[in-house]
């Protein structure tokens, strides 16, 4: 069918302020990738996957401007011994990033895979991507395979001892990053990934994760407090049999964040869960969009979303579980719930369940609210103040979302953060 | 019924429940009623507008109407969102009109209407007699007097039959007649309300119904009179190819009270028939309406061939403070079904309500839901939903709820069940939801877990081993929703009691 002609000039109009890198042999699937935006169109307001959150800024020709919050900050997971790659407005920072060596796991550029050979990434780079566009168009990935421009190629062999940590961060009021990294998870190896920092001005960032049979990703993300600036996000990963992927984000301001996580279940008894915990304040859009396939048996994924808003903010959740036909003992849990501390900010879900087996056990719930008034008066008959008892309440909805976190240093980190935006902005 | 017999049941779904699914299935209304009919020449344009105008006696305006309606459906595109999947509608090559011959004369009374006509209804067991009681109604006799009666409107194909109990209700002065009638009757109830509720330009089927419709039904009860009987529409489509367009207005003024019930059935035919209706439901101040539909249109063979394609938009409007409307509906037949009832509650502390059983078997492919938009302050509304899916079926649950700004300290619960039987159908949820204030609660809930599980742990606690306490649980839950069907429909409803949710699906 024929993109309309709003559409299409849009698109158009886009691509053409972008070049395609000289990459060699990713060349073939960036070029299909830019075939498949053109086909799809990027995304418009009246599209149905973007019915509650405006893509206009993230689709348009030039980055819109946004100030740098604090760019020496140092980066959330500072504390932690960890492997550092850093990025600056999406370029990689070779005097910021530590050597790229670490046992158990072999880390490359994106640029550099085409002269050293990688197989496997050769063979990864846009595929989950192109897989994830059906049977819901995600331009934005697509736009993002053809164009990135940095990126690295993770390979994990074994079970390293440190986490690896993607620090991105914000330095000029103008960047427009996108960047593309690809993680090759092989048979019973293990690692962790950690992402921080707001990125750019406006970020895109696709992730591939392919986690070979009885392989463990564990993803803790947290994305930078610069008030003004944007993100669309997506990963895709693709999972083995007894494979396990948990992956857990941590929003706390950006005017508009966009978050697709795309996960298919492709072998027996795999894991997956997925998290995510969002504060916003006055002028903040987060959007959680999330589809989880089911295509292997006995296989148990989970969503939590929990999300916190005030003085205007809007929280979006999309999450579909899909159990395609013969995917019988599934296990699929949802819940998606915000908080809204006043009556200017707004929740928005869509959770959506399509099953075609009859042997599963799925569930999803979505509540919105106010503040227990009840747990409120308990706390403040026992001598809590108002406002203490609130953030108390407060952390305490976020918690189950945070307790997805496998590991309780890194959830400590985190809980610290929720902790700073409530005493801050109090 | 051959797609459910050899489907292999899973362990702890209990047989009553794949019984009663396969009784259901069984279409019963499948014959057809040799009558001499007159058409409309096939296929939709201004010409056929004007002429089903013309049959009705319309005046002008209605005309227009109509005819600003069609140049409007000409440019709109026909809605591809729901989850299902049917062959293109060729719109030209259905009958827009059809009426049985006898009718060309508009009998007087019901003692004129063509013995034919009278003897489907009859075979439908709808007695269009002014009897006291209606047959068969089990426990009909304990009933108050006034609940005992229902006034039928039936509606053959594109016109209306006749009206019952039309002299009684006059008493009462509740006006119960068909639109066309109405309209000629009471243009200016039909000229303030018809549209308002969903506008003409609403969606392509509501659409093509407004510029097409036949008949249907008109309800108006003045203020503070509690109608004194059930009124009931039959819809019976009998001529083949040939889309159904009904329209029915339903006005409860302050204060009053009404309840009504729908029911659908159609002959047994290889061709898919068209059925797009428009329900429209004025609710004012204090006044209350009951809305129940045994929808039984014929769902295709076993191998999907024929069956109604449902296209209906439903809507009622909560006008004034304190105003109530409960939709219930007993989704059972149609090939395709599109059918959202919904609640726009504008008035302070109104109250929304929807209850549904869907089910889908062979073939059968339901997409139903509701909406709640809550406007006002401190509005309640409940949705429950509980669709069943067998042989190659697909049931979602669509469904909106949004809270807008003003309307503060609004409430909402929403449940949705699944019971999936035999591993080639599929059920699906798809609720948005939209909540613009903080004071407002809304609940959305769709499990897998047989029944709740801190339920089953107080039965259990209270010394009820497990099979008793989810016996009990699921048991009062789904009376729930039966009960909220009126008497007249126990017979057709019965059928379903036995449904347990054992297995079910989210």
């Amino acid at each position: 069918m024929a993109l309309p002609q709003a559409k299409q000039t849009a698109t158009e109009e886009r691509l053409a302020a972008l070049t395609m890198p000289d990459a060699g042999c990713t060349r073939k699937a960036r070029e299909a990738a830019l075939a498949r935006v053109r086909e799809m169109g990027l995304p418009g307001r009246r599209d149905e996957y973007w019915k509650y959150t405006r893509p206009d800024t993230l689709v348009s020709t030039a980055a819109p401007e946004a100030a740098v919050f604090n760019a020496d900050e140092p980066s959330m997971f500072h504390e932690f011994d960890r492997l550092k790659i850093v990025f600056i407005d999406g370029v990689f920072s070779p005097e910021e990033s530590d050597d790229l060596e670490l046992e158990g796991v072999t880390i490359d550029r994106l640029e550099d895979i085409c002269c050293k050979d990688i197989h496997w990434a050769k063979e990864l780079y846009g595929v989950l991507e192109a897989n994830g566009q059906d049977p819901v168009q995600r331009p934005l990935a697509a736009l993002n395979t053809a164009f990135a421009s940095d990126g690295v190629a993770i390979h994990v062999t074994g079970k390293p001892t440190k986490p690896i940590s993607l620090n991105y961060r914000h330095a000029s009021e103008t960047s427009d990053a996108i960047l593309h990294h690809i993680v090759r998870v092989e048979t019973d190896a293990e690692v962790t990934i950690l992402e921080s920092g707001p990125a750019a001005s406006r970020f895109n960032k696709c992730m591939e994760i392919d986690i070979a049979d009885g392989g463990t990703l564990h993803h803790v993300r947290a994305q930078g407090r610069d008030h003004q600036r944007r993100a669309a996000t997506h990963m895709f990963t693709r999972m083995g049999q007894e494979s396990v992927y948990k992956s857990f984000t941590l929003t706390v301001n950006g005017v508009l964040t966009r978050n697709e996580q795309v996960v298919e279940l492709t072998g027996d008894d795999a894991v997956a869960h997925v998290a995510g915990a969002c504060v916003g304040d006055g002028d903040f859009h987060h959007d959680d969009t999330v589809f989880i396939t089911h295509d292997a048996v006995n296989c148990e994924s989970r969503q939590v979303f929990k999300k916190v808003l005030r003085n205007g903010a809007t929280g979006v959740f999309q999450g579909k579980i899909l159990v395609k036909e013969g995917a019988q003992k599934t296990d699929g849990y949802q819940i998606s719930q915000s908080l809204l501390l006043d009556d200017d900010s707004q929740f928005l879900a869509k959770p959506e369940l399509e099953i075609y087996a009859d042997d599963v056990a799925c569930s999803h719930g979505s509540t919105s609210g106010a503040i227990d008034e009840t747990a409120l008066f308990y706390l403040r008959s026992r001598g809590v103040p108002t406002d203490d008892a609130t953030d108390m309440l407060t952390l305490a909805f976020l918690a189950e979302a945070v307790e997805e976190i496998e590991d309780d240093g890194l959830a400590d980190v985190i809980v610290s953060r929720l902790q700073d935006w409530l005493a801050r902005r109090r | 019924m051959a797609a459910l017999d050899q489907t292999q049941v899973k362990e702890g779904v209990d047989q009553e429940t794949v019984d009663a699914v396969r009784e259901v299935s069984t279409y019963k209304y499948g014959w057809e009623t040799d009558i001499e009919m007159e058409y409309a020449p096939k296929g939709v344009n201004p010409d056929i507008v004007r002429l089903i105008s013309e049959k009705n006696e319309e005046p002008e305006w209605m005309t227009e109407w109509r005819l600003a309606a069609f140049e409007r459906w000409t440019q709109m595109e026909e809605p591809q969102w729901a989850m299902v999947s049917y062959p293109k509608i060729d719109f030209q090559d259905q009958y827009y009109y059809a009426r049985p011959k006898s009718m060309e004369e508009k009998p007087k009374s019901l003692d004129e209407v063509d013995p034919k006509l009278l003897a489907t209804y009859e075979k439908l067991g709808i007695p269009l007699k002014e009897q006291m009681i209606l047959a068969g109604v089990e426990g009909a006799e304990d009933a108050p007097a006034e609940g005992r009666k229902v006034a039928v409107d039936a509606v053959f194909d594109s016109v209306s039959v006749g009206t019952t109990f039309q002299e009684e209700l006059k008493k009462a002065g509740v006006i119960f007649c068909s639109i066309s009638e109405a309209i000629k009757e009471h243009p200016e109830l039909v000229k303030k309300y018809l549209g308002t509720v969903v506008p003409v330009s609403d969606n392509f089927y509501a659409t093509l119904n407004s510029a097409v419709f036949s008949d249907g039904s008109f309800v108006y009860v003045p203020p503070g009179v509690r109608c004194p009987m059930e009124l009931s529409t039959y819809f019976r489509i009998n001529a083949e190819n040939t889309g159904q367009f009904e329209r029915t207005l339903i006005i409860a003024d302050k204060g009053s009270y009404v309840s009504y019930l729908e029911g659908c059935t159609a002959p047994q035919r290889d061709t898919a028939q068209l059925h797009a209706a428009v329900v429209e439901i004025i609710i004012e101040e204090d006044a209350e309406v009951k809305y129940s539909t045994v929808q039984n249109w014929f769902p295709g063979d076993e191998n999907g061939k024929g069956g109604i394609y449902n296209f209906v938009t439903k809507r009622a409007d909560c006008r004034g403070d304190r105003s109530k409307v409960m939709w219930t509906q007993v989704e059972t037949g149609s090939a395709v079904t599109w059918k959202y009832p919904s609640c726009i509650l504008r008035g302070d502390d109104s109250q929304g309500e929807f209850y549904s059983i869907a089910i889908a078997n062979n073939y059968q492919q339901a997409d139903t839901g509701t909406k709640m938009v809550h406007l006002g302050k401190n509005t309640k509304s409940r949705i429950v939903s509980k669709g069943i899916s067998a042989g190659k079926a697909q049931n979602t649950y669509r469904g909106l709820v949004s809270m807008h700004p003003k309307a503060k300290d609004s409430r909402n619960y929403t449940q949705c069940d699944s019971l999936l039987i035999g591993d080639k159908c599929g059920a699906h949820t798809v609720p948005y939801i939209e909540v613009r204030n903080n004071s407002s609660r809304v609940e959305h809930e769709a499990t897998t877990s047989k029944v709740d599980d801190d339920q089953l742990f107080y039965c259990r606690q209270r010394g009820m081993d497990e099979e008793e306490a989810v016996a009990l649980v699921v048991n009062g839950f789904c009376k729930d929703v039966l009960q909220a069907l009126p008497m007249e429909f126990a017979m057709e409803a019965q059928q379903l009691v036995a449904i347990s949710l054992e297995g079910s699906v989210g």
